[in-house]
């Protein structure tokens, strides 16, 4: 099953199960999702659970968060996420902080799902890595689901949980396929790493495209003699850091690989409770790859240049490896 | 293209006035009012921080609107609506308690003034990005569609958010999706320190419900049985047809922005303010139904009475409230953690 099924499959199991789960969104109906990720849904549940919205993404994500607090729980789609920024306000100022502004009187079900991150030559203003601008924020969930198992798994518990999620997809995974368990409570828990290749050398912390990447770089340094151990954290908050920091206490060393601008970026908060928690374990100081500085081109070979590449991730592990630990 | 749009200029509020009616409306503004006044000397004695925002002066749109409501109908509001929370039917003590950053207050100390919830009373909140709770209100409307209620969403807002896009975003989707939600806008002519003509192309704020095919007419914000009597229309509308309504209700606060704008002088003038003051709603009506023998002066001295014991009671409790325990600091930040 593709990433692209297993959302879909995720979003019509929940919507069987529960006739409070809707969705609202930009072409989430008749044109079946400009991904094509609620393909079918229209025909199986009507009008009034796939709502269709005019191009007014503060307005329809503040009618998602209003519909919430009187208890629903509705599935807001970002066509890409790069426009919710236009939403930002009400996904920071209202959705964040009601639970918490209202003395847990009100909470916010909401999901809000689209696809984020570096793609095809989509360029600077649908390219951007969003989940820096969520995960700051006391009250949200942030999750990036780098597999169809993941991406149906995460996505239910999403939808199940009572406070507003923040699920970021990838237009570069909807393709990939995987295993998908067929069970409708098929579920994983917000808030759990998982780790994806076993190793004993090194750790090296990614997730979607970028874990593919290091998958690769792994592979390639196997050859050389060196045990990559690989991290997907899954959820960027809540934050696994138990299994982070178990792995790294294994390996003493830890690579992070992050496809957005490094500056403050999730290398920096994984780096450092890294250092806070397991200094004394560390052979070598935390090595981050990220994407340069700058905003996403066009040009195919900028595009690449921006991005963290295998060579570079290579070049980080090499790094760390090779350092010489206490 | 514009069916049913509503333009009546002044509608007439001259049928006979029930007793009760006239000493709820009464009691309910007299006690806004009291509980504001009890507020600003609170903030002058350092018993309430950061910002107060008053609506003395605007208590009439609170009461009236409120008073065409069931209770089992939504508010929602702005940072300005200790009034709307207060009519709704909330416990003054609570809300003082709130405002006072105490245990006891609806949102434990965690909200203030410009953050009273009551899910008790089903009042959605206070919400202080101006603009931002208009799509809520649509929101709330649109669940109590969904799930096939035959209540209403009253949306409070000032003349300040008609510029902001959320405003035009929530009409759109109101009229388009025909969502039981009643916007009213208390057009007090002053957004912060800039006037309505410094801020608006369109200075008749209802008329911009003709540009979204929705129901929409203005009312004198002064007169609170004209309220009562425009949204009463508005939610007979949203109630049988789910049709939203767009209301301007034109009115005047008394006091400035916030306490930190006491006079309110340098976009206003002196005269101006002494004039508006003349039409203070509580006077208005409060000399009517006297003039009308609705009420007797007996009547409204015990409604008086009962007010000032009221807040009375609420600054007492709101006094003897605790300041809510460190460790709620990090409480509520999700549910069911």
């Amino acid at each position: 099953m593709t990433y692209r099924e297993a959302l879909n499959q995720a979003l019509r199991e929940e919507m069987h199960r529960d006739p409070r789960v809707l969705v609202i969104g930009e072409e989430v109906g008749l044109y079946e999702g400009a991904y094509k990720v609620t393909q079918g849904l229209l025909k199986e549940f009507g009008p009034t659970r796939i709502v269709d919205t005019p191009i007014a993404e503060s307005g329809f994500t503040g009618v998602g968060i209003g519909a919430a607090m009187l208890g629903l729980r509705p599935v807001v789609e970002m066509m890409t996420f790069n426009f919710a920024l236009l939403a930002l306000d009400q996904i920071v100022n209202s959705a964040a902080k009601m639970h918490y502004m209202s003395g847990g009187q009100y909470n916010v079900p909401i999901v809000i799902r689209g696809p984020g991150g570096p793609a095809h030559q989509l360029a600077a203003q649908h390219s951007q890595s969003m989940e820096s601008y969520f995960y700051h924020v006391p009250g949200l969930k942030v999750v990036r689901p780098s597999t169809p198992a993941d991406a149906k798994g995460l996505l239910k518990s999403s939808i199940r949980d009572d406070n507003p999620v923040i699920f970021i997809e990838s237009e570069t995974l909807y393709a990939v396929k995987g295993e998908v368990p067929d069970d409708e409570d098929f579920l994983i828990p917000l808030g759990q790493a998982v780790v994806r290749r076993p190793g004993t050398d090194v750790t090296v912390i990614a997730y979607m495209g970028m874990m593919y990447r290091a998958l690769e770089a792994a592979e390639e340094l196997a050859k050389e003699g060196v045990s990559v151990e690989i991290v997907d954290p899954r959820t960027l908050r809540p934050m696994d850091t138990a299994t982070i920091v178990g792995s790294v206490r294994k390996t003493h060393r830890a690579v992070v690989v992050e496809a957005g601008a490094g500056f403050a970026g999730m290398g920096s908060e994984i780096a450092a409770f890294i250092t806070e928690q397991a200094f004394d374990d560390l052979d070598a100081p935390v090595e981050r790859v990220t994407g340069a500085s700058a905003p996403m081109p066009y040009a195919k070979n900028l595009e690449r240049a921006k991005t963290p590449s295998k060579d570079k991730i290579l070049d980080a592990i090499r790094k760390v490896c090779y350092a010489r630990g206490s | 293209m514009v069916p049913n749009v509503v333009t009546k200029e002044r509608p007439a509020s001259a049928a006979a006035l029930d007793i009760d009616l006239a000493k709820r409306l009464l009691h309910d503004m007299m006690l806004i009012r009291r509980f504001e006044e009890k507020a600003a000397e609170a903030y002058a004695l350092g018993k309430i921080g950061g910002f107060l925002h008053l609506s003395i002066g605007e208590e009439a749109v609170a009461a009236g609107a409120t008073s065409a409501l069931r209770a089992d109908d939504y508010a929602i509001s702005t940072y300005r609506e200790h009034g709307h929370c207060l009519a709704k039917g909330s416990d003054p003590r609570r809300a003082m308690a709130e405002l006072f950053g105490r245990r006891d207050g609806f949102c434990k100390g965690k909200g203030g003034s410009m953050h009273l919830f009551d899910k008790s009373h089903n009042f959605l909140g206070g919400h202080a990005i101006v603009g931002a709770h208009l799509p809520l209100a649509a929101g709330a409307a649109f669940a109590i569609k969904y799930q096939g209620g035959d209540q209403v969403v009253v949306c409070y807002f000032g003349d300040g958010a008609v510029a902001e896009g959320e405003f035009h975003e929530s009409l759109n989707l109101s009229a388009l999706w025909q969502l039981p939600v009643i916007y009213v806008c208390e057009n007090n002519r002053y957004a912060m320190g800039t006037a309505l003509e410094r801020a608006l192309a369109e200075t008749e704020i209802w008329k911009f419900g003709r540009s979204y095919n929705m129901p929409c007419e203005p009312v004198d914000g002064m007169d609170v049985l004209a309220v009562r009597e425009v949204v009463g229309r508005a939610v007979e509308r949203a109630r049988k047809d789910k049709s939203p309504t767009l209301i301007e209700a034109r009115t005047y606060r008394f006091r400035g922005h916030s306490m930190r704008d006491p006079a309110g002088a340098v976009y206003r003038t002196k005269d101006e303010v002494e004039r508006e003051k003349l039409r203070d709603p509580i006077v208005l009506f409060r000399d009517r139904v006297l003039r009308e023998g609705t009420l007797a002066e007996a009547d409204v001295r015990t409604i008086e009475k009962d007010v000032n014991d009221l807040i009375d009671e609420a600054v007492a409790f709101a006094d003897a409230s605790a300041e809510p325990p460190v460790e709620w600091l990090l409480t509520d930040i999700f549910k069911g953690d």
